[in-house]
């Protein structure tokens, strides 16, 4: 029977042996990937290391066969491979988890399963193939209910879930795109180490592309640096250092976020928010009740596993959605979102996903400098009177002061890459005076260059005596700015501790706690 | 203009007319499966519409009320609104400026459609107003609710000029009292159209000015570019929302209120004709910019314009100019798919940037 010949494709078979040999991709002029070559040996968990934009996805993209290589060889079990689809790369065994859940969330555990198989039946027969999925399931060394629904799943079983479809298609060579960035610290590791001791027994091997060193060194057997395209180190993990890594990705020593610790002064009270309570998309009640505080030249890190409110909490203060509940006030004076209210308590936000959430993708880069602006003199004469040109040669001056990478204050923002966008934001939301700074995920899917430099702005306007609420799923980057932190849980503050008294234990202890 | 915007407005102009010549084409089967040659037919088009003065006097009398009906659609959309309310709000603007006009009787004639004009703008900028009002405040869609607003408003002119209003006197057509002579507008110098054409072409051009000039119609574009953008940048979305969906009722009500002083005199079934929801047509085909709603709202009024000379001359059915409107407006809509999508037509870039 074929559901119970997908099971008996894992155990006895050995996963591939996979070798690529100068792959090389061009897209026009640009070349993504120079002549990259790496050996994943049977049963190992190789990592791929780089920035955004090195070519760790074009790599994996010409691996699965949404891409077509221009040049090199891809060779599974030493025999020649010219991929043209994924489906060709699912019969041979190599299968990919995705950063972003690609379940359906209303079906339950079972039928997800069922529904990404290569020849689903126009009938399907349940009784069978619940008992041939049951016995998958014992089969693995983690299980999940069958009856449950994915949408009542924690972000780590929903990993899990990606997993054991991958693994029950058949697949013995998984390639995991950053699959912890949604998963507490425990989640992250209980799922590495469940892959790594299945490659330790030979039952798959793992490419893990990460941007998390402390992931590779624990659990990789053996790394690809990649950078511009290029490959720029190899080696087994055991011998390389944390250093040399961060050095081969970077090209040079990193750029370290300057902490002025010492030098700040915390002053008064500035933020608060008091009783608030804000329902999600649903009508279900999301945070509840939260209160907290930020002094000025204080930076309130709030940590969290996403999906426990913060996003509401954000879109709350942003004016972006109403609260139930609650008042927030600033220096003392309550704060309704209004146009005005942000101009005189010099409220500033920077939204997670820019793009979305703070940038009009049909305007020019200047026109998006001037959205908290132009309404003012000199960009507003007279009150309504629009000065196109004293926009755009103010957009070129911020361009010039933040180093924003574009063609021109002309250009559509959507042309940027994701670093230029936030940096565009940041140039808007930060040049001028600040009193109340709110900032999401700053730093998500951006390279490290431009990940150093939105921390030291960050930090800079706190330095300057600003309040800076940080709501970050990235607890790597809660410890490096935060002053005080608190965790975030099912839409509660439920651990405040200074910075200096924080212990990662403690966090990760609460952040997982539902 | 920058680089972008000038490769943009290239792009609208090339996909606009490769829509309008594929249009053409289609319509020229549609009449060859009615027996006829589809050059002939074309000539008769230009024959209609732009070949000689008196066909363009026509064509332009039919452009007037597609242009402010244009605007009742175009200017909503810049808040990323879709509002089809054009047919209700004229008719509701003929409405109101039948019941002041009669009463206005005694008042100099620049007073009186002065007034007259203004009560047609101001109960058509109500009536989609409350559209807005009701889709930020209890969240109705607005398309929905100015499509039923459409059936409302004629449904109420039906009610008014076949009883509370009727002039039993006009014994051929159920119809309203009639405004004074005193109040009716005549053609304009040195070109036999009436003043509505004036006053559209001038009312796109304002609002022109206002959406691409001034901070309001900066703060609308925000708007209609990404909501989550104008809410964090505090934006006073309820009320810009309002106040497009005014601007656009009034320009529509505005229309009504020329059918009344410029056209009919009275209120009758020849007010829903249809001016409505080709201008919806005429806003999609300029891509919502109120200065390319005059060009557009002169295109589609040739079509019109020529549409009787077309039935009598080839003994084809009524509907024939709503069968070309209609392959324009769904060749228009899919041809929406198109942007950002041909090569030769995007702004330059440099490779990787």
């Amino acid at each position: 029977m074929k559901h119970a010949s997908s099971l008996a494709r894992i155990s006895p078979l050995a996963p591939p042996e996979v070798a690529i040999t100068d792959l090389t991709k061009r897209f026009g002029a640009l070349t993504a990937l120079d002549a990259v070559s790496l050996t994943v040996r049977p049963g190992t968990v190789h990592a791929l290391l780089g920035e955004n934009g090195a070519g760790k996805s074009t790599l994996v993209k010409c691996l699965m066969g949404t891409y077509r290589a221009d040049g090199g060889q891809i060779r599974v079990d030493g025999a020649e491979m010219r991929l043209s689809n994924p489906r060709e790369a699912q019969k041979l065994g190599l299968g990919m988890v995705y950063q972003h859940f690609t379940l359906v969330p209303s079906m339950s555990v079972a039928e997800n399963l069922v529904l990404g198989e290569e020849d689903m039946p126009a009938v399907i027969d349940w009784p069978n193939r619940r008992k041939a999925l049951r016995e998958f399931m014992d089969s693995m060394p983690f299980r999940l209910d069958l009856d449950r629904v994915v949408s009542g799943l924690s972000a780590g079983e929903k990993q899990k879930l990606e997993i054991l479809k991958q693994l029950h298609l058949g697949s013995r060579f998984l390639i995991l795109d950053e699959p912890t960035s949604v998963l507490t610290p425990d989640e992250a590791d209980q799922i590495l180490g469940l892959m790594r001791d299945l490659a330790r027994e030979g039952r798959i091997s793992v490419v893990l592309i990460s941007h998390k060193l402390r992931e590779v060194e624990t659990y990789a057997d053996e790394v690809t640096v990649l950078r511009g395209g290029k490959r720029v180190g190899q080696g087994q993990v055991s011998d390389l250092g944390r250093a040399d890594m961060v050095r081969m990705m970077v090209g040079e020593a990193p750029p370290a976020t300057e902490r002025a610790g010492a030098e700040h002064v915390t002053g008064a009270e500035v933020l608060r928010i008091d009783g608030l309570s804000v329902d999600n998309d649903r009508g279900v009640t999301a945070v509840r009740d939260l209160g907290l505080a930020v002094r000025a030249g204080e930076v309130l890190g709030i940590a969290g596993v996403s999906g426990n409110g913060q996003t509401e909490l954000v879109e709350a203060l942003a004016g972006q959605r109403d609260a139930t509940g609650g008042a927030i006030t600033v220096d003392g004076k309550p704060f309704h979102r209004t146009r005005a209210e942000m101009r005189d308590l010099k409220i500033r936000l920077l939204p997670e996903d820019p793009l979305r959430n703070a940038c009009v993708r049909a305007m020019s880069v200047a026109e998006n400098l001037s959205l908290r602006s132009y309404d003012e003199p000199p960009f507003s004469r007279w009150g309504f009177w629009l000065d196109r040109a004293a926009i755009r040669s103010h957009g070129e001056e911020l361009i010039a002061r933040f180093h924003v990478k574009t063609q021109g204050p002309d250009a559509l923002i959507g042309t940027l890459s994701g670093g230029n966008v936030q940096r565009t934001v940041l140039a808007r939301e930060l040049s001028e005076g600040v009193r109340v700074l709110i900032v999401q995920n700053p730093c998500f899917g951006l390279d490290l260059k431009a990940v150093a430099e939105i921390r030291s702005r960050i930090l800079a306007a706190r330095d300057d005596g600003a309040a800076v609420l940080l709501i970050s799923e990235d607890l790597d980057e809660i410890l490096e700015l935060s002053d005080r932190i608190a965790v975030m849980s099912q839409g509660r503050l439920v651990h405040e501790t200074p910075r200096a008294a924080a212990s990662l234990q403690e966090i990760g202890r609460h952040m997982a706690a539902h | 203009m920058t680089p972008v915007a000038i490769a943009q407005s290239r792009e609208a102009v090339t996909i606009n007319v490769a829509a309008f010549l594929l249009t053409l084409a289609l319509f020229g089967v549609y009449v060859t499966f009615l027996g006829h040659n589809p050059w002939d037919v074309y000539y008769v088009l230009w024959l209609g519409s732009f070949a000689r003065m008196i066909s363009i006097e026509s064509t332009l009398t039919n452009a007037a009320p597609l242009m402010l009906t244009a605007l009742c659609t175009a200017i909503p959309a810049r808040a990323g609104l879709l509002v089809i309310g054009g047919e209700g709000a004229l008719v509701v603007g003929a409405l109101a400026a039948v019941l002041v006009g009669v009463t206005l009787g005694g008042l100099p004639a620049w007073l009186g459609i002065t007034l007259v004009g203004l009560s047609a703008a101001i109960a058509g900028g109500a009536w989609i107003g409350a559209a807005g009002a009701l889709r930020q405040r209890r969240g109705v869609n607005e398309t929905i609710s100015t499509l039923l607003l459409n059936y409302i408003a004629i449904a109420v002119m039906y009610h008014l000029i076949s009883g509370p209003i009727r002039d039993y006197e006009r014994v051929l057509k159920t119809s309203s009292w009639s405004i004074p002579d005193s109040l009716r507008v005549g053609e304009m110098p040195f070109i036999d159209v009436h003043w509505g054409l004036g006053v559209g072409v001038i009312a796109c051009l304002v609002l022109y000015v206002v959406m691409r000039r001034t901070s309001f119609g900066f703060g609308v574009d925000i708007l209609g570019g990404n909501q989550r953008a104008a809410q964090v940048a505090g934006l006073p979305i309820d009320r810009m929302v309002i106040l497009c969906c005014f601007a656009g009722g009034a320009a529509a009500g505005l229309a009504g209120g020329f059918e009344i002083m410029a056209v009919h005199g009275f209120a009758s079934e020849s007010l829903a004709v249809g001016f409505g929801y080709a201008g919806i047509l005429v806003a999609f085909l300029a891509r919502q910019n109120p200065a390319a709603i005059i060009l557009m709202a002169i295109l589609l009024g040739g079509i019109t314009a020529s549409g009787g000379l077309l039935q009598r001359r080839f003994d084809l059915p009524d509907a024939t100019t709503q069968v070309l409107q209609g392959i324009l407006f769904m060749i228009v809509l899919a041809s929406n798919a198109c942007y950002g999508r041909i090569g030769f037509l995007q702004p330059k870039q440099k490779a990787g940037a």
